[in-house]
């Protein structure tokens, strides 16, 4: 009679837990949007910790707080409690439940991983040698990006293989970030890039580490002076999201903030265009900065500062 | 003290308050120079913690100069870490504990012990002397380039003192190994060692393992500020990763040096006051030993977004995430631990309880933290530092509380105030938890660490969190007077106030120099409690007798 309420509870209890952990891990507002083709899999990941973290928490506080009320010492009582030592069983339960849990957590990391673009493919090795038969221009810019080896991200494991659509070196300096887009030779202050383009940043700093993140893209990787790194990924919703320096460096590390403004394939290219055009007069007109006024300097920049003409 | 007199020794019979200031090799003498320094040293940083809350109650840079700003933070950081909590959880506790929980006289090379302290007070006032050239900006990390080029000369006093305070650690580590594993009293057997010193034996074999590497790290950046060579520098051909590996190689395993020892003051705190066996003593002990071993191959998971192929990231991810295991067997021992006892809400317990949920909390976001997917979202973000503050300050620190309220009797003779001890612990624990908590959701949200001007969207709950730490702040001024009044005024506690059986409470308190007059013999189990032997008897009688 009275065991089974005790285990009717255990499972109501347990039933409980389960509903709330996972109640809470798919309706809380702790992350930002997710903007990026990665993001996603990250939050899903995220969203299993956090499961069985509330459950664990739940089970584990709640423990503790049954356990601080029932067997508190009464007034008066000035016995010693149980003598248990130890309960093999139970102690080899609750090393082989956490045991299974991160090993189960460690797999999955590493297949989350994989589809973020983390890990480089053995294929991706011998790519270049492919390449020089079809295209030599292609090679030549594979070569590049494989020969020095370099950290970070390398797009999802379906695009490892061919050329990101868009390629921009950051560079981190104390205290801004600079955008250069090769292909194109415009520069700019602020990264824009297309919606769903395939994007490769080939990451690197002047001065000290820096460190590249964007919230929203969930992904973050350090530019780090002397050692190339890269981060690829697809932008999947238009919109203006922060570019966040996340490691230290200098008095004003916390200022060291831009935007990348993710745009449609149309606007995106208007951009490139408009820059392209304000950038060209400006290499013409600076061959000799030093005899210019300053308004004569300044005017090229009038786009890449986006103010408008009518203003100046 | 007239018995001690018989001693055929030629130190006087008891210490006078300025022996507290010399050169003095009684391992005791020592345990209180290593606490008193370091809690100096904690109220310094905790200033310097206030300040950093107090400018990022707004998003701007508006009280601090920034680079003040980030002396603040580097020197909170070390000052919290090398200056505060190793020293009085390793130097005061381990030093003032250990022979007298193995039933020996003293330390097994107590002039070294002695040089060991010593060094700890130069090294501090190199850190604060730092401040008149700027202080060290570069973060407790110091990762190069940015020591390189920052405040050249506050950068050079830093990596001196944490020199000393590591040479400091060597020289402890090195007599706590062979004091453990050679001077217990031989009426000891290896199963009735407490647990603090099975705590003390692993964080010192650690600290033996891993502190050199910090200190070759340190010096060749000392080379490359000052004598013009070039192991750091990337224009000259220097790698910039190497040092984060030989720096994490030695600084993931101090977080251990912060917390085993800390685990140990739970074990033997948890089980006097709930009347209990501490839950499965060798898998607590062994854990530890899992603890240093694994914790040995963990720490790339501070680099996850460096320079770091993908297949390493990986491989740190899983080792990161098996401390996890050993971990968990404490927690679940010491919860075990409480099932079925007659817990006596005391102060020191109620810091240990704290202690245990707040460092569930620190160790559950630690996991998610150890997977490289999430990690890149998190890493320098607030979320680290609400996950090492709820292990370091919720763990560690209320360890330290807990293990001064549970050992003040025996230092001084008398106990705490109780009524000021639940004050403390109430606003340590709320101040904790207001802090802390809301940095979790900064970080995910997008809030860089170590900033001291940020965005304008998380002002709410950076207000949060800086009334949780002013709350941190007041919550030590009720530990503080309770301290000096009862050091002279509190009430007596005579020789084993908790009705404790390690050796540490069959001597007097404060214990004589050289701690007993005839050696103890052992004829129980630490932990015997609620077991029908003598010792049980003799003190529930003492109990009634005193109600």
């Amino acid at each position: 009679m009275q065991k089974v309420p005790v285990s009717l509870w255990t499972l109501l209890a347990g039933m409980l837990i389960a509903a709330i952990s996972l109640w809470i891990s798919h309706n809380h507002t702790l992350l930002p949007v997710a903007a990026s083709q990665q993001a996603p899999l990250v939050d899903r990941f995220f969203n299993i910790m956090f499961t069985i973290a509330i459950a664990l928490f739940i089970v584990v506080e709640g423990t503790i707080l049954i356990f601080l009320v029932k067997y508190r010492r009464r007034q008066g009582d000035n016995t010693d409690g149980v003598p248990v030592e130890g309960n093999i069983a139970l102690e080899i339960f609750w090393t082989a439940i956490p045991t299974i849990i991160v090993i189960a957590l460690g797999i999955y990391s590493v297949d989350i991983y994989n589809q973020m673009g983390g890990l480089e493919p053995a294929a991706h090795l011998h790519s270049p040698v492919a390449h020089v038969v079809s295209s030599s221009t292609l090679a030549a810019e594979e070569l590049k990006s494989t020969t020095a080896p370099s950290y970070g991200f390398n797009g999802s494991p379906q695009n490892q293989s061919k050329p990101a659509d868009v390629v921009v070196d950051v560079q981190g300096m104390q205290f801004a970030w600079l955008f250069n887009y090769p292909d194109s030779g415009v520069s700019a202050g602020e990264l824009h890039i297309p919606v769903g383009a395939d994007v490769q940043l080939n990451l690197s700093a002047t001065d000290v580490i820096h460190s590249f993140w964007v919230p929203q893209f969930r992904l973050k990787q350090d530019a780090i002076p002397g050692i190339s790194t890269k981060l690829r990924f697809v932008a999947t919703k238009p919109g203006t999201y922060p570019i966040v320096c996340t490691e230290l460096c200098g008095g004003y590390h916390g200022s060291m903030r831009s935007e990348v403004v993710v745009q449609t394939p149309e606007e995106y290219q208007s951009w490139l265009t408009e820059n392209q055009l304000a950038q060209k007069q400006h290499q013409v007109v600076a061959i000799n900065p030093a005899n210019l006024s300053p308004s004569e300097f300044l005017a090229p920049y009038v786009h890449a500062m986006g103010i408008g003409d009518s203003e100046f | 003290m007239t018995k001690v007199e018989h001693l055929n020794t030629s130190h006087p019979t008891a210490w006078k308050w300025y022996d507290y200031f010399t050169f003095n090799v009684d391992h005791k003498v020592i345990g209180i120079q290593y606490l008193v320094t370091a809690f100096v040293f904690y109220l310094i940083g905790g200033l310097m913690a206030i300040a950093i809350r107090a400018e990022l109650a707004t998003p701007d840079a508006d009280l601090l100069d920034p680079n003040l700003y980030n002396a603040f933070m580097t020197n909170h950081g070390t000052i919290m870490i090398f200056l505060w909590i190793v020293p009085s959880a390793i130097g005061g506790f381990g030093n003032y504990l250990v022979p007298l929980m193995l039933g020996a006289r003293d330390m097994a090379f107590p002039r070294l012990n002695a040089i060991a302290f010593w060094l700890n007070p130069p090294a501090g006032l190199l850190v604060l002397g730092s401040f008149l050239f700027g202080g060290s900006q570069s973060g407790w990390t110091a990762y190069p380039p940015l020591s390189l080029v920052t405040a050249h000369v506050a950068q050079t006093m830093w990596i001196l003192a944490i020199v000393l305070v590591g040479s400091s650690s060597i020289l402890g580590s090195v007599n706590f190994v062979v004091t453990i594993l050679m001077m217990k009293v031989p009426s000891m057997k290896w199963d009735q060692v407490p647990l603090f010193c099975w705590a003390i034996l692993a964080t010192s074999i650690l600290a033996l393992l891993s502190t050199p590497v910090l200190a070759a790290g340190l010096v060749l950046l000392l080379f490359d500020l000052n004598f013009g060579t070039s192991f750091f520098k990337p224009e000259a051909g220097g790698n910039v990763v190497l040092y984060q590996h030989l720096f994490w190689f030695y600084s993931h395993p101090a977080v251990y040096l912060m917390i085993l020892p800390i685990f140990g003051i739970m074990s033997e705190v948890i089980p006097v006051h709930a009347r209990k066996p501490i839950f499965g003593y060798k898998a607590i002990a062994y854990s530890s030993v899992a603890i240093c071993v694994v914790g040995l191959f963990v720490w790339v998971h501070h680099m996850f977004t460096s320079g770091t192929p993908g297949w390493m990231r990986m491989f740190f991810t899983i080792s990161t995430l098996i401390v996890a295991v050993p971990t968990g067997v404490k927690i679940f021992g010491w919860v075990a631990t409480l099932w079925g006892g007659k817990i006596r809400f005391t102060s020191a317990m109620l810091f240990a309880v704290g202690l245990l949920s707040m460092f569930v909390m620190g160790g559950l976001s630690g996991v998610t933290m150890g997977t490289a997917p999430f990690d890149v979202h998190v890493h320098d973000t607030y979320y680290v530092v609400a996950h090492f503050h709820y292990v370091l300050f919720g763990g560690s620190v209320f360890g330290i509380y807990a293990g001064i309220y549970h050992w003040f009797p025996k230092m001084t003779g008398r106990k705490l105030n109780e009524t000021w001890g639940r004050v403390h612990f109430a606003l340590t624990l709320i101040g904790t938890n207001l802090t802390f908590l809301p940095m979790h959701e900064l970080g995910l949200q997008g809030m860089p660490r170590r900033v001291a001007m940020y965005d304008p969207q998380f002002i709410d709950l950076n207000v949060i969190c800086t009334i949780g730490s002013l709350i941190l702040g007041l919550s030590v001024i009720p530990f503080m007077i309770n301290i000096l009044q009862s050091w002279h005024h509190g009430e007596l506690a005579g020789d084993n106030p908790w009705q404790a059986l390690t050796l540490e409470w069959t001597t007097s308190s404060p214990p004589m120099i050289e701690n007993w007059e005839v050696l103890p013999v052992v004829t129980h189990g630490p932990y015997d409690y609620g077991h029908d032997n003598g010792m049980n008897l003799h003190s529930s009688v003492t109990e009634e007798a005193r109600a």
